[in-house]
């Protein structure tokens, strides 16, 4: 689903902790798109040769077309916190206060739950919108969940659910308000032909950066094979 | 990481980190070791191997100062220092939580731009010390980086920089047009001191890699306060195995 979100992107960036929105890059490249992949911790032959400074100032000048930011929580705003909730610290902020506001973001975050998913983040670490003074060259595009798929409506400042990946009731998993057809379409699923470069080439781009991701995710379905 | 055992070993205490831009395991090690007062960082983890345990409960309980940024800012600071500079100004941030109560952060205006242009505008910080491990040092007082030339940045703009290294070699590397581009000149380099295999359990780059089973068992076991002491037994006070292949 990410691959079909990103796919007419000619440069997009992969940050920390993110297997997911890798293989969907890695998936293009295997498809022959014209996609150049900057993978911020790729351990060998990373493009960077001023560390993660480098991913910041291409982003700056609009050299990055799209990138991904998770979160502990996420509203309906688009707001992200990547700090506290419920009381639990999180890792922090990383680069998603610059990040958000340069590149178009894919928001993804596997857990599709009301203790994701809130009304009201309880710590912004990158806002969801920005008031026309200031210069905002990105922003939130698509908010992809392990149960959903919502598209960003930037005019009404509200999430539109675009497709559900099984038949599910999305509202009543989702702590925030949103738009949504009155039929809601089931998402296509990947193809066979997609399915095969994921379980191989794409597989062993990721195993060396992605260790136990790619174990778990592709020791086991080889395992069943 | 054989400094940061090294300063556990010698009880250092109230230690402030700046993570450039964020920390890891070693900042976990230290802050469990009840050596650190702060932690200045974008982000604090263990990567793969998830929460950086010992961080997650300091930081819960409130026993450190957290100053939370974000990535670029952190590097713009540095910058700033290098350049002799008061401060720098930095695109994005604006309507994030993370300014609210940092006086080392204001929002100005672009003098430049005809109509309104806030900006973000980020004070140098000046680190009291850099720290980190690299692949050689020379007879010059040189170390060599490589790709890592951010870590360059980081010495640049510090008082005192401390290098452990893999491996002391004769001569000096400027002179060496390909190694050059990868060399922190003396000139920034306060001394440093030879740690073969000193970055383990992480990596250096084509010598050998990130040990992951080994920062996976430290994640489990650093879970629990009980766990992390017996750790920090095997492992630190016991310097024997550390410096051992996995």
């Amino acid at each position: 689903m990410i691959a079909r979100l990103v796919a007419d992107a000619r440069h997009v960036a992969v940050g920390a902790a993110s297997p997911i929105p890798a293989a969907a890059c890695e998936l293009l490249k295997a498809q022959g798109k014209p996609i150049r992949v900057t993978r911020l911790h790729q351990r060998k032959g990373n493009p960077f040769t001023e560390g993660s400074r480098e991913l910041f100032d291409l982003a700056g000048q609009g050299r990055i077309d799209f990138f991904f930011l998770g979160g502990a929580q996420l509203d309906g705003q688009a707001n992200i916190n990547l700090v506290r909730a419920e009381g639990r610290r999180f890792p922090g902020s990383f680069g998603s206060a610059f990040m958000y506001f340069h590149c178009r973001t894919v928001l993804f975050r596997e857990e599709h739950s009301r203790r994701v998913l809130v009304p009201k983040v309880e710590f912004v670490s990158a806002p969801g919108w920005s008031p026309p003074e200031v210069v905002r060259p990105g922003g939130p595009f698509a908010l992809l969940t392990g149960a959903a798929l919502f598209a960003w409506q930037k005019d009404k400042r509200r999430f539109r659910l675009q497709s559900m990946h099984e038949p599910a009731d999305i509202r009543a998993i989702t702590g925030f308000d949103f738009d949504a057809p009155s039929e809601v379409p089931l998402t296509p699923p990947p193809s066979a032909a997609e399915l095969e470069l994921l379980r191989g080439p794409v597989a062993l781009r990721l195993a060396p950066d992605y260790p136990d991701f790619a174990s778990r995710v592709w020791g086991k379905i080889n395992g069943r094979e | 990481m054989e400094a940061v055992r090294a300063l556990i070993r010698r009880k250092a205490k109230n230690l402030r980190l700046l993570g450039v831009p964020v920390l890891g395991m070693s900042a976990d090690l230290l802050i469990g070791a009840g050596c650190v007062a702060e932690v200045h960082s974008s982000a604090v983890s263990l990567g793969e191997a998830g929460l950086a345990p010992r961080f997650t409960e300091a930081a819960e309980k409130g026993e450190i100062r957290l100053v939370d940024t974000t990535c670029p800012a952190v590097h713009t600071a540095l910058q700033a220092t290098e350049k002799g500079v008061p401060f720098m100004p930095l695109r994005g941030v604006i309507g994030s939580d993370l300014p609210n109560g940092r006086r080392d952060w204001q929002i100005g205006q672009n003098p430049f731009a005809a109509g309104q242009d806030p900006i973000l505008l980020v004070a140098a910080i000046a680190p009291d010390a850099a720290l980190f491990h690299a692949r050689w040092g020379d007879e010059a007082g040189n170390v060599w980086v490589g790709r890592r030339r951010e870590l360059a940045t980081i010495a640049h703009a510090a008082r005192h920089t401390y290098v452990t290294v893999e491996e002391a070699r004769p001569g000096d590397m400027l002179e060496d047009e390909l190694l050059a581009p990868g060399v922190i000149s003396a000139a920034y380099v306060t001394s440093y001191a030879e740690a073969p295999r000193g970055a383990w359990p992480l990596g250096v780059a084509d010598v050998y890699a990130i040990d992951d089973a080994h920062v996976a068992q430290y994640a489990r076991a650093a879970k629990t306060r009980e766990g992390f002491q017996r750790y920090l037994d095997e492992f630190v006070w016991s310097a024997k195995k550390s410096s051992l292949p996995a």
